[in-house]
């Protein structure tokens, strides 16, 4: 018996029927409940493709790349579900969102899912562009859900930034188009992406050249990369905190997939401009700006999405770096951030709720108002910050072994910048733990759960990763060339 | 009769960089609502005649969904937006018209060098679109940029995605998937916007319509 076709069919069909379910649903109660539901079902859908893969259709196909992405999204997807269902619940005892937003706030979760899984496994790169843009227009509505100046700002700028770069992106596929169509002909399969890798030996280097560029500052855009990142830091602390988790944890990765899907069919042509210069440069432009960032900022979620950026930036720098260790330590680091990154908003969330603020300047002595919180979030903030035992060391660590070997300059720069990161992290974690307590109150409702089980992973990675993800990783790691 | 062909299509879509310059010096809004639907108008004729010189029935349903959203439906409620705002009021540009009309030319000048220059052993027909396709994107980029009402970088905006309308016609044989995906996307976009204009007013209502209106007030 061979399930894998019904199971990428459920991967997207659950989530897609489930928004039209909960638009109608009016009890924000069982909507939030079937919101879990739907979201558990996916992820199990997406981990039985662990298993078996269905064959490579001309629209959606599942290969290792994918497969670490989809299993990913799927299972954060649930998680943040899970702290939303808490989060919601005080939201709406203080006011701050009505049932009717609520109902059009999980409609909206499930389309955000349905169109990051529509990304990862689509086989065509014309509607991997139509399912970005589509998670982006669901998620410019969910930043400003909360109808403030500074969220419909925010969800403005967020929207006309995602726009253009979704336009350049655009532009980029249709070069990439133009460059196959004389090789594989006039039609649909110049489209298809393992047709295109396939041959795209064949194809004009010069166009390619040019699409790669459009491509990398319209996906980049979406990613966060250093010049194009002005939306993302405004996004993730005005929209609420689950979908800050889901904009940092989700989105910004499949922004990346896509771009590499585009850096594996350049490297498949041998007279294309290596694209490895243009990452490498863009990541850590992106991680130095990003860290000296951190330090003047005064909201605590505007603060994480820099180090979002940050973090982002090291990720294309890995993959710009290239070569078998420097893309295994990319994918690692970008799993990992993934986790910690939503594992943090989950605290924020709460925490922010707790002070009745999300300024630092009004969270202070945690530890004491709220110590089961405290610990949690201390633990998280100890995991991006790169701190051994966690998963994001390792990666860090293989990454930052790597360039020493191959390009002992950059070595410095990025130990520079993960320096600095790191300094003002541990400054911000002492700020919000110690201190005189501000005024709390506790959260009855707040749930910790989703935030150790991301925890629990980063934990036992960053100890021992198993044999078979090692060599699957290696696997994607090769392909990524 | 290739020579015919070529040329038409080579007018239309350079009329259709020309109308973008137009819309670069419009200082009140109505008058660059009427420049759009010109903008709209010259892609779908463009998009028409690439349909019939393709062969191509299927990029007629292109050029009308441009003509009839583009260039009639989303500038009438635009229009009718503006006026329940009441803000028929001059634009503010940053750095001035001349500034601006030099900087698109600067634009469309590198979008031909680069084009013309990377695509040389592609189909000239498509060569030539797609140049003149990356000056509409870039001359809409522009616009955005140099624009602050929201209305007018909507405007922007929407030219921009002509550009890419015209760049998905020139390329030959480009799936339906992608036409219909920007049709597609264009209305979304545009419920989207619809939204943000109407929370947008709400904000101006208690904040900048207000103050204009205390100010017309006291000049009366």
């Amino acid at each position: 018996m061979n399930f894998a076709n019904e199971a990428v069919t459920a991967v997207l069909v659950i989530p897609a029927l489930t928004a039209a379910l909960l638009a109608f649903l009016p009890d924000y109660r069982a909507g939030a409940a079937v919101n879990v539901a739907a979201a558990f079902f996916t992820f199990l859908a997406a981990l039985s493709l662990l298993f078996q893969r269905p064959a490579v259709g001309s629209y959606l196909f599942i290969d290792d790349l994918n497969n670490v992405f989809i299993t990913l999204t799927t299972f954060v997807g649930f998680t943040t579900s899970v702290f939303s269902a808490s989060y919601i619940a005080h939201e709406l005892k203080i006011g701050r969102l009505t049932p009717t937003n609520l109902r059009f706030y999980h409609a909206m979760y499930q389309t955000l899912m349905f169109a990051l899984n529509l990304a990862l496994i689509a086989n065509n790169i014309g509607l991997m562009w139509v399912a970005v843009e589509l998670a982006t227009l669901t998620t410019v509505l969910m930043v400003g859900i909360y109808r403030t100046h500074e969220a419909l700002e925010a969800a403005w700028k967020y929207f006309i930034l995602g726009s253009v770069g979704i336009a350049l992106a655009l532009f980029g596929t249709i070069l990439v188009y133009l460059a196959a169509q004389p090789v594989i002909g006039a039609g649909f399969e110049s489209m298809v992406w393992t047709k295109l890798v396939a041959r795209a030996a064949a194809f004009d280097s010069g166009i390619l050249n040019l699409a790669f560029i459009f491509l990398l500052l319209g996906y980049g855009t979406k990613v966060g990369l250093a010049p194009l990142h002005a939306w993302l830091p405004d996004a993730h602390a005005e929209g609420p905190t689950p979908i800050s988790a889901v904009l940092s944890g989700l989105l910004l990765n499949v922004a990346l997939y896509a771009l590499l899907r585009f850096k594996i069919l350049l490297a498949a042509n041998p007279n294309a401009i290596a694209p490895s210069p243009l990452m490498v440069i863009m990541g850590l432009v992106s991680l130095v700006f990003a860290s000296f960032m951190l330090y003047r900022r005064r909201d605590i979620k505007r603060f994480f999405a820099y180090s979002s950026i940050e973090h982002m930036g090291i990720v294309t720098f890995a993959f710009g770096l290239g070569g078998a260790i420097a893309n295994f330590a990319g994918l690692l680091q970008m799993t990992m951030h993934s986790l910690t990154k939503s594992a943090i908003f989950f605290a924020v969330g709460h925490i922010a709720q707790a002070k009745g603020t999300q300024r630092f300047i009004q969270i202070h002595g945690l530890s004491e108002s709220n110590p089961s919180l405290a610990f949690a979030f201390a633990l998280t903030v100890v995991a991006i910050a790169g701190l051994p035992p966690f998963g994001i060391f390792k990666a860090e660590f293989l990454l930052a072994t790597s360039t020493f070997s191959r390009a002992p300059w950059l070595a410095v720069i990025f130990g520079f910048g993960l320096l600095v990161a790191f300094g003002a992290l541990i400054i911000r974690l002492q700020d919000v733990l110690f201190g005189k307590p501000s005024p709390s109150e506790a959260i009855p409702a707040a749930t910790l759960f989703p935030l150790y089980a991301h925890l629990a992973i980063v934990l036992a990675a960053g100890i021992y990763l198993p044999q078979p993800l090692v060599r699957w990783f290696e696997a994607v790691a090769k392909m990524l060339g | 009769m290739r020579g015919l062909n070529f040329d038409i299509a080579h007018l239309l879509a350079g009329s259709l960089v020309l109308v973008s310059f137009m819309q670069l010096y419009q200082d009140r809004l109505t008058a660059l609502l009427h420049i759009f639907a010109l903008h709209a108008l010259m892609l779908a004729l463009s998009v028409a005649w690439q349909s019939y010189v393709q062969d191509a029935p299927h990029l007629f349903v292109t050029a009308a969904l441009a003509l009839v959203f583009k260039a009639i439906v989303i500038p009438v409620t635009l229009h009718r937006i503006i006026v329940r705002l009441g803000i028929h009021r001059e634009i503010e540009t940053v750095g001035g018209i001349g500034l601006t009309m030099l900087a698109g030319i600067g634009l469309v000048a590198l979008s031909m060098v680069v084009i013309l220059r990377v695509t040389g052993g592609a189909d000239p027909f498509a060569r030539e679109d797609l140049a003149f396709a990356l000056s509409v994107i870039l001359l809409g980029l522009l616009m955005m940029v140099s624009r602050r009402n929201a209305v007018s970088q909507v405007v922007g905006f929407m030219s921009l995605e002509n550009g890419l309308v015209l760049a998905a016609t020139g390329a030959k044989g480009m799936p339906l998937v992608v036409e219909i995906s920007v049709a597609f996307s264009i209305l979304i976009a545009f419920i989207v916007i619809g939204i943000f204009l109407f929370r947008i007013r709400e904000r101006f209502d208690t904040v900048d319509v207000g103050a204009l209106d205390r100010f017309r007030g006291d000049r009366a």
